[in-house]
């Protein structure tokens, strides 16, 4: 019993910090419509910022005085990025801002790289909370209750602000219709920068409030993202009451999982998430989500149209020279085409769903990492040939996503794209935490292609042939009636009904097929490596599909291919330099502002301004 | 007091209002006549710039405010109520009046929440009921309400009898002529000719987003060939 209570204790200490930091998230998401994926990293500088003032400040008061400070920095943080990155860029389409949010925990990642160096640090314990209490005999830190005291009256102090004063009702008046607050003379641009001060603030003080607990590294602007998008999820977006049951739940969770089940802690709060999920689609607290309620409709889709006999030249004579490259190249650049090559493809599946399905999935990497995980083990624990396996990693990714699909696809926007970042997760903790049969962190090795492939030149014909023709058969499928159905299931649900097309298992089959093929390239990419690790599972990978997905364009067909291309090319380049994430992020958070079509969608719109190339009919 | 001059407004690609003119001097009282489809609706945003018109200009007060921020034309004292309501469904009817308060204005009536509940007697027995527990009359004199709590000198109504019960639609004729005794302006947007006529002292018809007639009802009574082109009577 004792034992009970004190890790019933430690769980709800915990949910402080994460409370904490979800509502920050929440609040933003509500008022602003940005998922900002940046949050863990407001978080991170929390610790950071908070452990460089403890070394200033000291005593009891310092301590308390240190995290006040911190919040308010990171708060400040949180309003530059909000003025200097997303202004601009609020009318974009939905959902593309969360791009530029990527570009910044990029660059935040770097700058912290550079002020605080690569040692995690430990935090400080607080003075005057050093000690433990016995609670029936079991010891709990004092620090533990202090939070438990503290986090309901953070939480009462913000219902208040958002129930009871004007700025919390023109909040959540924003929440529901930000155009009418501005039409009744609100200034929403400092509503949206007053509540981008106080979620980033929010975070900061959830990260300085954990010091003592954990401490400070780089590593935990990711590490706590799934918790918090989990956390806002299950409690409803937008819901604080929501956010701190769903805070607690997770983290009693938590503890008693590491407890009795210690090799599923990391899957158990997917699961959970996955379980209200279903049973309440929009979370505990949470209201539906109406597309397009917000008044951010974006401009017309242009209908997309099979290449011209000029594209199709242009694009022979690109595979040709590729085709001849092993005359030429090295053995370095052929080794790199095929890492491109395998990425196009893995961003075009991605495209596929997102572009032409309007499905955003934030869990992509799932059926990439998922088809090379199944080519993988089945090579390592059978002696079925590599061809074979090959052939089986989309058969693999493929089930994974009947699977998935079948549980996402009732939901639609940021909770779809959140639920598949669960799955996606659950995958990868699954493969993370069952070391004996995955091989956990440490991956599995020597999965080499057979004999007559295992060669650089022949592989890289392989890749070629695979990849250019997977690329050709979304392509394909895009034209097809199929695509056509999917489109229209897209832009207008109801009517696409209404005309006998079963939206939502045209969508299921869209599904499946972006898995399958996301599969092709994790089989191609886990033979090319000769290894598997985990990460190619991880958010990070789906994060990358999805950025290059925006980069290259969601509204034109090429978008993911020649996207993901410019960004492995730029990768490829940077990663040379010691503080590469910093350029990438700021070249990311230039397209998005400068470019908010992206790469493709832009230079046809430059092109068109230029006269090389017409309006299609009917535009003016 | 507001003035179009050959506005032209677009949703996407989609021309909608083409070289619009028209003028609402004050204390007056405009309806805003056409069918469905007309470009009624996107004049009172193109007004209020939530729809930026491409070309022409739109003067309120003797200042040019095309291309402002919706939030400067509002804190100018153009009152905007939209046509389909939109209220704050999760919040209660204080707080929906609390969200259109703006400080006091020269030259106009400054609305209080005692005001406001004289003149919709419904909305003060529900002042703690949230927007969406509110009837659909209800919550058309709320989005009204709201807007006055801003103190407008010029209110745009998107056609306020629309939807509501025939005992309602007399009601709101009674408001919007103690509106005008209140020395506001008012623009209304209209299908009904008989309720416009009822309150308004000019018509302008618009169909296609050009303005095809302005004048006075008796003379467009007297031309029914007019009021037969572009109206469903
Ligand atoms: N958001 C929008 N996007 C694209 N087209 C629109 C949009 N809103 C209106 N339109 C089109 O603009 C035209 C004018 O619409 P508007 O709403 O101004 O008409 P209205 O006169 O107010 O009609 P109603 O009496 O039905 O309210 C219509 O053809 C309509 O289809
Ligand atoms: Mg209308």
């Amino acid at each position: 019993m004792g034992l009970f209570i004190a890790q019933l204790l430690t769980g709800l200490a915990n949910a402080g910090a994460l409370f904490m930091v979800a509502s920050g998230l929440s609040l933003i998401f509500g008022v602003t419509r940005i998922v900002n994926f940046a949050h863990g990293s407001f978080y991170m500088l929390g610790a950071f910022i908070g452990y460089s003032l403890l070394q200033v400040l000291p005593g009891m008061v310092g301590f308390w005085v240190a995290m006040l400070l911190a919040a308010i920095a990171v708060g400040v943080i949180g309003v530059i990025v909000e003025l200097l990155v997303l202004r601009p860029i609020y009318r974009a389409p939905e959902l593309f801002q969360l791009v530029a949010t990527f570009g910044v925990i990029l660059v935040i990642q770097d700058l912290a790289l550079m002020i605080w160096g690569a040692e995690d640090m430990l935090g400080p314990r607080a003075p005057g909370l050093k000690g433990i209490v016995r609670i029936m005999g079991e010891p709990v830190p004092t620090y533990d209750i202090a939070l438990i005291v503290i986090t309901p009256f953070v939480a009462l102090a913000l219902w208040y602000l958002i129930t009871k004063t004007r700025v919390g009702i023109l909040v959540r008046a924003a929440t529901q219709d930000r155009e009418m607050v501005s039409a009744l003379g609100v200034n929403q641009s400092w509503l949206f920068t007053g509540v981008f001060f106080l979620g980033a603030a929010l975070a900061g003080l959830g990260g300085a409030i954990q010091l003592p607990k954990g401490g400070a590294d780089l590593l935990m602007d990711f590490n706590i993202l799934a918790s918090i998008f989990v956390v806002v999820v299950i409690g409803g977006m937008g819901s604080l009451p929501g956010a701190y049951l769903a805070a607690v739940l997770i983290s009693v969770l938590n503890v008693f999982g590491v407890t009795y089940i210690p090799q599923s802690t990391l899957v158990l709060m997917f699961v959970v998430m996955a379980v209200v999920l279903m049973i309440k689609p929009y979370g505990l607290f949470g209201r539906e989500e109406v597309a397009g309620e917000h008044g951010q409709v974006g401009e017309v889709e242009r209908p997309f149209k099979p290449a011209g006999l000029n594209a199709r030249l242009i694009v022979a004579a690109f595979l040709l020279v590729l085709a001849l490259v092993p005359l030429y190249g090295s053995a370095f650049s052929m080794v790199l085409i095929t890492d491109i090559v395998i990425f196009c493809l893995f961003a075009a599946s991605l495209h596929f769903l997102l572009g032409i399905g309007g499905l955003v999935s934030f869990g992509h990497a799932a059926f990439f990492g998922g088809g090379a995980y199944v080519a993988a083990l089945i090579v390592t624990y059978s002696d079925t040939p590599m061809e074979f396996a090959l052939m089986l990693a989309p058969i693999g990714a493929a089930m994974a996503a009947v699977i998935i699909g079948w549980l996402c696809i009732r939901l639609t926007g940021v909770y779809f794209a959140m639920l598949t970042m669960a799955f996606a997760q659950l995958l990868w903790s699954l493969v993370y935490q069952w070391g004996e049969f995955t091989g956990g962190d440490d991956g599995l090795l020597n999965i080499w292609p057979s004999d007559w492939l295992n060669d650089t030149t022949v592989y890289y014909f392989l890749t070629l042939i695979i990849g250019v023709g997977g690329i050709l058969l979304l392509r394909h499928a895009a034209h097809s009636p199929f695509g056509y159905g999917l489109r229209a299931a897209r832009d207008s649900a109801r009517q696409a009904e209404a005309m006998g097309i079963h939206t939502k298992r045209v969508q299921w089959v869209a599904f499946t097929f972006a898995g399958a093929m996301a599969g092709v390239a994790g089989g191609l990419f886990v033979f090319s490596k000769g290894s598997i690790f985990p990460s190619e599972l991880e958010i990070a990978r789906s994060f990358d599909a999805l950025i290059v997905v925006f980069l290259g364009g969601v509204k034109t067909l090429s978008g993911g291919v020649v996207g993901g291309a410019v960004l492995e090319t730029i990768k490829d380049f940077l990663t040379r330099f010691e503080y590469w994430r910093m350029t990438l992020g700021l070249l990311i958070i230039g397209v998005v502002i400068l470019a908010p079509d992206g790469i493709v969608g832009s230079l046809r719109k430059a092109s068109e301004r230029l006269g090389i190339t017409k309006r299609p009919e009917g535009e003016v | 007091m507001l003035e179009l001059t050959s506005i032209n407004s677009f949703y996407g690609k989609a021309h909608v209002l083409s070289n619009l003119d028209l003028s609402v001097e004050r204390s007056e009282i405009v309806s805003l006549l056409g069918r469905n489809g007309a470009g009624k609706s996107t004049t009172m945003k193109s007004i209020m710039q939530i729809v930026v018109p491409k070309t022409g200009k739109v003067t309120f007060l003797g200042k040019d405010i095309t291309g402002m921020s919706s939030h400067r034309v509002a804190k100018m004292g153009l009152g905007y109520v939209p046509e389909d309501r939109r209220i704050f469904t999760d919040l209660t009817v204080l707080e929906n009046l609390e969200v259109g308060r703006q400080p006091s204005r020269e030259g106009t009536v400054t609305w209080t929440f005692d005001m406001l509940f004289d003149m919709f007697p419904n909305l003060a027995e529900r002042r703690q009921n949230r927007g969406k527990e509110l009837s659909g009359g209800e919550q058309q004199m709320l989005t009204i309400a709201r807007t006055l709590m801003g103190n407008p000198s010029l209110i745009l109504l998107d056609e306020p009898s629309e939807g509501i019960s025939p005992l309602l639609v007399e009601t709101m004729a009674k408001v919007i002529l103690q509106l005008k005794s209140e020395g506001l302006t008012v623009l209304i947007s209209e299908q009904n000719l008989h309720f416009a006529q009822l309150v308004a002292d000019k018509a302008i018809i618009i169909e296609s987003g050009t303005g095809k007639y302005t004048g006075s009802f008796d003379d467009l009574n007297a031309k029914p060939e007019i009021r037969d082109a572009y109206l469903t009577v």
